[in-house]
């Protein structure tokens, strides 16, 4: 009885399997998997939003001033405490304070906060602000203010050249 | 074919007693839909259970119409819902009844579940029925929800982004199940595909709930505005011709009204922002839900932590599916409660204020004003319900129902 019910309970769940497995990104949705952006013509202080795996990722050539800024909070102000250079180093561990990289998404519920396009709010810390629930980001993306529980996202990515970042 | 309730039927028609010899539904609709025995003392909030039961039947038919014309892909959607507004005869007027018909629904269920707590219908031995409604109202949402997505505007792209990550709350697999619902790292083709198709199948479920929360209702039979059972053939009457008539009075008052809207301000309700192609990378200033999920929204909002936002939230609706527990008091109806009928009046407003919170903004007073009737939600049902019951003293209930009904006449 037992070896009976415990062989038909592994059979409901192998064929259960396949049902559940296939809402899972397919093939083609995993194969849009890394992107190739210029950076070069993206002026200090100047921001742009590009496309990756459907979601935006935010460029931004931050300014000597961003970057102090950054760099001179305290950790025991941070909700989610990471360094500024933690979130600008890329996957071969060299450090580019000037160029931040992020996925463009609210860690809250997934709005896009606003800050990246010139005349957008930015928030009380000169990041970015998110309209939804009113979470606030600094100059290095990190949440300081609102109900999201962490930092906006970085991706990884790779400096093929001064100009070519690798984007996934 | 009259019969008295409990001794099966006898039809004249030779066609219809054949059928019921092999297949009683002629049996089963004398018993349960004319002669079954009802309170003789509903008053109009107990029409809302057949208005809510009409709307959706009217969204299904609706919907199948709708469906035909649709195309659930990403690049087509919004331009297949256009054309059905533009160019498909009568499209229009399908898609506005669709559109307004989903709040006019929730309209008739909201009052539905007013009408539920005021009069205790929750109480013992309605539990399961009470239950079996949340059930229901909870399919509801995440119909409308899933509908709402298909036009493929911002409002739809934003309102499914923010909800399906809800889900990336719970800890440690929280993004997995996110990537899983979507289908993909965003909201994309895949998602549309699956909420077009399980929008097609949950109406189908409702209907088969609904089926249950009837049978599951004439067991006891309904409750009524006293609260009291009914103790003989005095106190009831047939439910034809008595509330096939009062409930079709009611249908056709409440159509009539849904009629005016959907001709006259079939946008009333919507967000001119949907009629915006969905753009994943730019979200509109201010994202709206639907004004049923206003009160809920609120409460996601007025705690300062992703997860306890969460929890509050969901929270909110389970704590209706214990409702019959957490009210202590032997009582149904408020009439006979008289601290309780005021506090059922506060909760209404407590839940008008927190749907006007969840229209607005979060930023100023907002709020803490949300917070501060999210507090009163949960206080009404786990603290004030429990201890209420307890301390209340309930006025005196009438001998019977005939009784109460013949001496208001009299008076």
């Amino acid at each position: 009885m037992v070896a009976t019910g415990a062989l038909g309970a592994i059979g409901v769940a192998a064929t259960a399997w396949p049902f559940i497995n296939q809402l899972t990104p397919a093939a083609d949705t995993l194969a849009l998997s890394a992107i190739d952006v210029n950076v070069q013509p993206i002026a200090v202080g100047q921001a742009i939003t590009v496309k990756w795996r459907g979601k935006p990722v935010f460029i931004r050539h931050r300014t000597p001033e961003d970057i102090k800024a950054a760099e001179a909070v305290p950790m025991s102000e941070l909700p989610d405490p990471q360094s500024d250079n933690a979130r600008v180093t890329d996957t071969a561990k060299k450090v580019r304070p000037e160029w931040l990289i992020m996925i463009g998404i609210c860690t809250h519920l997934g709005c896009v906060p606003l800050g990246n396009k010139p005349g957008q709010d930015k928030g009380p810390y000169d990041g970015w602000y998110c309209p939804c629930h009113g979470s606030a980001y600094d100059t290095s993306g990190r949440i300081r203010k609102g109900p999201a529980p962490k930092n906006l996202e970085i991706p990884d990515y790779l400096f093929t050249s001064d100009s070519l970042v690798r984007i996934g | 074919m009259a019969s008295s309730h409990g001794t099966p039927p006898v039809f004249n028609n030779k066609v219809i007693a054949w059928i019921d010899h092999r297949l009683p539904v002629f049996s089963y609709l004398e018993k349960e839909y004319h002669t079954f025995p009802t309170p003789r003392n509903f008053n109009y909030f107990w029409n809302f259970g057949a208005i809510a039961t009409v709307m959706l039947v009217l969204m299904i038919a609706t919907g199948v119409v709708l469906a035909t014309n649709y195309t659930p892909h990403v690049l087509m959607a919004f331009d297949s819902v256009e054309r059905i507004d533009r160019d498909v005869p009568q499209g229009w007027l399908i898609r506005d009844l669709h559109m307004n018909g989903a709040s006019f629904f929730f309209i008739a269920v909201y009052i539905h579940i007013f009408r539920g707590m005021y009069y205790g219908s929750y109480k013992a031995p309605r539990e399961l029925l009470w239950i079996l409604g949340v059930i229901i109202f909870l399919l509801m949402m995440a119909t409308a929800f899933m509908g709402y997505v298909l036009p493929w505007g911002q409002m739809s792209f934003w309102g499914a982004t923010v909800i399906t990550n809800l889900f990336s709350a719970i800890p440690v697999v929280g993004e997995s199940i996110t990537t899983w619902l979507w289908g993909g790292f965003a909201i994309d083709n895949p998602t549309l595909n699956r909420f077009y198709a399980l929008h097609y199948l949950l109406p189908f479920i409702i209907v088969a709930v609904v089926a249950l929360h009837v049978i599951a209702l004439h067991v006891h039979g309904s409750n009524n505005p006293l609260g009291i059972d009914p103790r003989g053939p005095q106190d009831t009457v047939p439910f034809h011709p008595y509330y096939t008539m009062k409930d079709g009075f009611g249908v056709v008052v409440f159509l009539i009204i849904y009629a005016g809207v959907t001709f006259f301000a079939p946008d009333y309700m919507g967000h001119p922002d949907n009629y915006i192609p969905a753009n994943p990378l730019v979200t509109p200033e201010h994202i709206v839900p639907e004004w049923y999920f206003l009160p809920f929204y609120a409460i996601l909002r007025a705690i300062p932590d992703k997860l306890g936002g969460v929890l509050a939230m969901f929270g909110a609706i389970g704590v209706l599916f214990v409702l019959p527990w957490l009210d202590t008091s032997r009582v149904r109806s408020a009439t006979f409660r008289p601290i309780y009928k005021w506090f059922m009046l506060v909760l209404v407003i407590d839940v008008i204020v927190l749907g006007f919170c969840g229209a607005n903004p979060p930023a100023g007073f907002w709020i803490p004003l949300s917070q501060l009737a999210t507090v009163y939600y949960f206080f009404h049902f786990l603290i004030l319900l429990p201890i209420l019951g307890k301390i209340e003293r309930p006025l005196p209930l009438p001998p019977s129902i005939a009784d109460a009904v013949l001496k208001k006449k009299a008076a």
